[in-house]
């Protein structure tokens, strides 16, 4: 193992070794050494299921070790809980979000330590504070006096940020931290880490974004399997590399081959759609067999135009028509009756796409229980037909069928989200960011599958954060901004100079 | 520029103050219309005797509507308050007599029972792992066959000028134990007409109340109530919490029963008695515009849902309506609240936010 680490003159501020990790009869952790000093941003880069959550979690005093030690500041320590890690300066902002939503924005970023007055929370100094932490991530729009229930996801993940910069801890770890913010909050973000780093903090950050891990990585570190594979300074190793250490595995193009002739038949068309302020006139066709991607900021109607399109807006105006007839759809169930065949990969996979204490089978049924049922009653081998050939067309990596879809890592979750909608046979399917947080081997597996639907002619539309993604994949991109979709490109015109310039609205300026 | 924006920013806050406290709001009016109307159809309307009847009548319910919020904020519900209200009655009932001495201990001893039934509460549900309303259910029917041991047929024995004190005025009080000029003093006129029941709820509210939910352990309860996994992973000790809602509940449990002693010179162990307590104390708390999902409401609405409550019973007297009609009466009036809690839901346009 090429280890830089060990030349390095200070000792690691924090370190692992033979850390441990089984879950039954899976190793998430195989006898893992690591290390990380202060002063230093480290990223943390595997598929999932390669073990990064789990580190973090050993890290953050979530789970336990079940072999090794972990030292910090030269010291051993055994954490009993996150209280207990909290406390000797580890904070981790997870990609579950930690903010409790009935609570206001100060309430939560003082939680772990109120400030206090007579031994009651001092309500005046929590807003001073929270202020302050605000201001410091460039957060002053965020009223700390508001519930952040009320708050968009952008916000909410920028007071979480808020929340661990307030312990003033010495170990920093982001776990997709930056997958739900609005790029201008990115960069906020990013400035912010660089500056934290130089007043002497370690931080440790997971991210699949790699042009951020590019831009503010000191050193890298590849999992795979719950092994540590290398540890590496930022630039030593060029793209192309890290993937391969990450998949372990050649891969020959990013993204499957475009298709070269789009049938000129419409599956969808919408006319002159708008809600409340969020949707403005919106014309979009998806052709039969075309992916067509939704492309633009985080936040300017992409997320409400398809959950419009699936029956989930209330008092939206305009005309949707599936396969040249118009349609009105009024619940997710009328989406995905027959005649419309809608499927909807919804954004937030643990609350909106599975039930997660269920079994894995019964997830995958969930969506098609109608169709394969006789009478009152389920037909059982139709079922475990449908379900084996998902799991298999997926390539759902499992024990069982009956294992707990929470079990599974978040890429093979995000199969199953995939899988239970293809087996209702959808004709329409919309994607709402199915990538986020996935790792890049699943990415691929999602990409082909979505040409493959394409080919054998379902039409998609696709919203996704990553620009890559809407040049590789989509025949066609709707660039939204402001609620209105002020651009559409194709063929050669897909390029990231055009979609960035029509998602700042420069168009005008430009031409 | 700065004075416009300062003024936004303080009408937002304004905006956010109204929000958070819509439901408190509401159940104050609501409650200030019944008692207006009813006071102004009684013949001795707006009167020290009529406020002092009304006082002792909601005393208890009240107590035990505080002691109900707590594990609804929580996200869950307590079957026992009832139960742990009957319990220190009939426990009451054989102690609240004696010298000065033995009745304060004996008071002290009542109010440590309820704290006592409410710490194992908190400790099955904490360490037995239990669902909060099945758990209570078994502690409940436990603390009413103990209530049953103490008190298998009604009766005891009250300390007269202690019962007579706190279920009357302060003039009363001061009269009984000698002070403020036996309640003659000039100073004292001002105040001395206001119920002492009325003076104990605000004491409870203020001095119990009040400072829980500003400390770190009340503000867990919330966050336990909102988000259980979040809270966890915020580094809140769930635990502690839990045990100390509980036992909180307890306590206020134990003082409502502790003065419905004092109200009847008795003791008790109805089994009715405690399951309709139980269920009017639920029915205090939603319609004191606390959410049965936990995490968004407080102590304080309760007590005013306690009071609308009783202020129907107290209309339904006065107009002889048929008493059998006063169920109906209330269920319209509980279902009105829940309604009116419901009312957001008309105004979402994402019908997703429905579930969140």
């Amino acid at each position: 193992m090429n280890n830089p680490d060990e030349q390095r003159s200070p000792a690691p501020h924090l370190s692992l070794q033979g850390i441990t990790k089984r879950y039954g009869g899976v190793t998430a952790l195989d006898s893992v050494d690591f290390a990380c000093h202060t002063g230093s941003i480290h990223a943390v880069l595997g598929e999932n299921g390669a073990g990064k959550s789990t580190l973090i979690k050993i890290m953050s005093g979530v789970v336990t070790p079940d072999e090794g030690t972990l030292r910090l500041a030269g010291s051993e320590r055994q954490f009993r809980g996150p209280a207990d890690a909290n406390a000797a300066g580890i904070v981790c902002i997870f990609q579950e979000l930690s903010l409790i939503p009935d609570l206001s924005v100060a309430d939560n970023i003082c939680i772990s330590n109120p400030p206090r007055r007579l031994g009651l929370i001092d309500n005046r100094e929590q807003i001073r504070r929270a202020e302050r932490v605000l201001a410091r991530i460039q957060c002053e729009d965020v009223n700390p006096r508001s519930r952040v229930r009320d708050l968009p996801l952008s916000r909410r993940q920028m007071v979480e940020i808020a929340k661990a910069l307030s312990r003033h801890p010495s170990v920093l770890i982001l776990d997709e931290a930056t997958s739900a913010l609005t790029a201008a909050d990115v960069d906020n973000v990013l400035a912010l880490l660089r500056k934290l780093r130089d007043e002497g903090l370690a931080i440790l950050t997971i991210s699949h974004r790699m042009h951020e891990i590019e831009a503010v990585a000191d050193m890298c570190s590849v999992f795979r399997n719950g092994q540590h594979i290398e540890t590496f300074r930022e630039g030593d190793r060029s793209p192309q590399s890290i993937v391969q250490m990450m998949i372990g595995r050649e891969i020959s193009a990013h993204f499957p081959d475009k298709r070269h002739h789009v049938s000129s038949e419409k599956a969808l068309e919408v006319d002159a759609l708008n809600w409340e302020d969020r949707l403005k006139d919106i014309k979009l066709d998806v052709g039969k067999g075309e992916i067509v991607g939704l492309g633009g900021l985080d936040g300017q109607g992409q997320k409400e135009l398809l959950l419009g399109l699936f029956g989930v807006l209330r008092k939206l105006r305009g005309t949707v028509r599936i396969d040249g007839r118009e349609v009105r759809i009024r619940t997710p169930l009328d989406a995905k009756q027959a005649g419309i065949n809608m499927a909807l990969i919804p954004e937030d996979r643990k609350t909106e796409g599975l039930l997660l204490p269920m079994s894995i089978e019964d997830n995958l049924a969930l969506a098609s229980l109608q169709n394969l049922s006789r009478g009152l009653f389920v037909d059982k081998l139709a079922l475990s037909a449908a379900i084996d050939s998902g799991i298999s067309r997926m390539q759902i990596k499992a024990g069982s069928p009956q294992d707990a879809v929470s079990t599974l890592s978040g890429g093979n979750q995000q199969k199953v989200v995939i899988a239970k909608w293809l087996m209702t046979k959808p004709k329409l399917v919309l994607l709402n960011d199915p990538t986020r947080g996935i790792d890049v081997g699943t990415k691929q597996e999602i990409y082909r599958l979505l040409r493959q639907l394409a080919e054998d002619g379902v039409s998609i539309l696709i919203y996704t954060t990553d620009y890559e993604e809407l040049i590789g994949c989509c025949d066609r991109v709707a660039v939204m901004y402001d609620g209105r979709i002020v651009r559409e490109l194709q063929g050669d015109d897909i390029n990231e100079h055009n979609i960035i310039a029509s998602s700042l609205n420069m168009d005008e300026q430009l031409a | 520029m700065s004075t416009e924006s300062s003024r936004h920013v303080a009408m937002d806050n304004l905006k956010i103050r109204l929000q958070k406290n819509a439901a408190l709001f509401t159940v104050i009016v609501v409650f200030l219309a019944f008692y207006a109307f009813y006071n102004a159809n009684h013949p001795r309307g707006f009167s020290t005797a009529v406020y002092i009847q009304n006082a002792n009548e909601v005393f208890a319910l009240a107590m035990v509507a505080m002691a109900q919020t707590i594990p609804v904020l929580m996200g869950g519900l307590d079957l026992s308050v009832g139960a742990i209200m009957t319990l220190v009655n009939c426990l009451a009932s054989h102690l609240l007599n004696g010298s000065p001495s033995q009745i304060a201990l004996g008071m002290l001893l009542c109010v440590l029972a309820g704290t006592a039934c409410g710490f194992l509460n908190g400790c099955v549900v904490v360490y037995g792992r239990i669902q909060p309303i099945i758990a209570t259910l078994a502690t409940g029917a436990i603390f009413m066959g103990i209530a049953l041991f103490l008190r298998p047929t009604p009766g005891g024995d009250v300390d007269g000028d202690l019962a007579w004190a706190l279920t009357n005025d302060l003039y009363e009080i001061a009269a009984t134990y000698g002070f403020a000029e036996n309640g003659e003093a000039a100073w004292f006129t001002a105040i001395s007409w206001i119920p002492v029941p009325l003076v104990l709820l605000v004491a409870a509210a203020v001095l119990v109340w009040l400072p829980f939910a500003r400390s770190v352990t009340g503000r867990s309860v919330y966050a336990i109530g909102s988000a259980e996994g979040a809270a966890y992973m915020s580094g809140l000790s769930i635990d502690r919490a839990k045990i100390a809602a509980f036992t909180l509940g307890g306590f206020f449990a134990g003082l409502g029963g502790l003065y419905l002693t004092l109200q009847t010179s008795s003791g008790n162990a109805d089994i009715p008695q405690a399951g309709a307590y139980t269920l009017n104390s639920i029915a205090a708390v939603v319609i004191g515009g606390t959410s049965l999902l936990g995490g968004v409401g407080s102590a304080i609405g309760s007590i005013f849902g306690a009071l609308v409550l009783r202020t129907i019973s107290f209309n339904f007297r006065i107009f002889e309506i048929d008493p059998l009609l006063q169920p109906l009466f209330e269920g319209v009036v509980l279902l009105a609240a829940v309604s009116l809690g419901a009312l957001a839901v008309v105004r979402v346009k994402n019908t997703l936010d429905l579930f969140r």
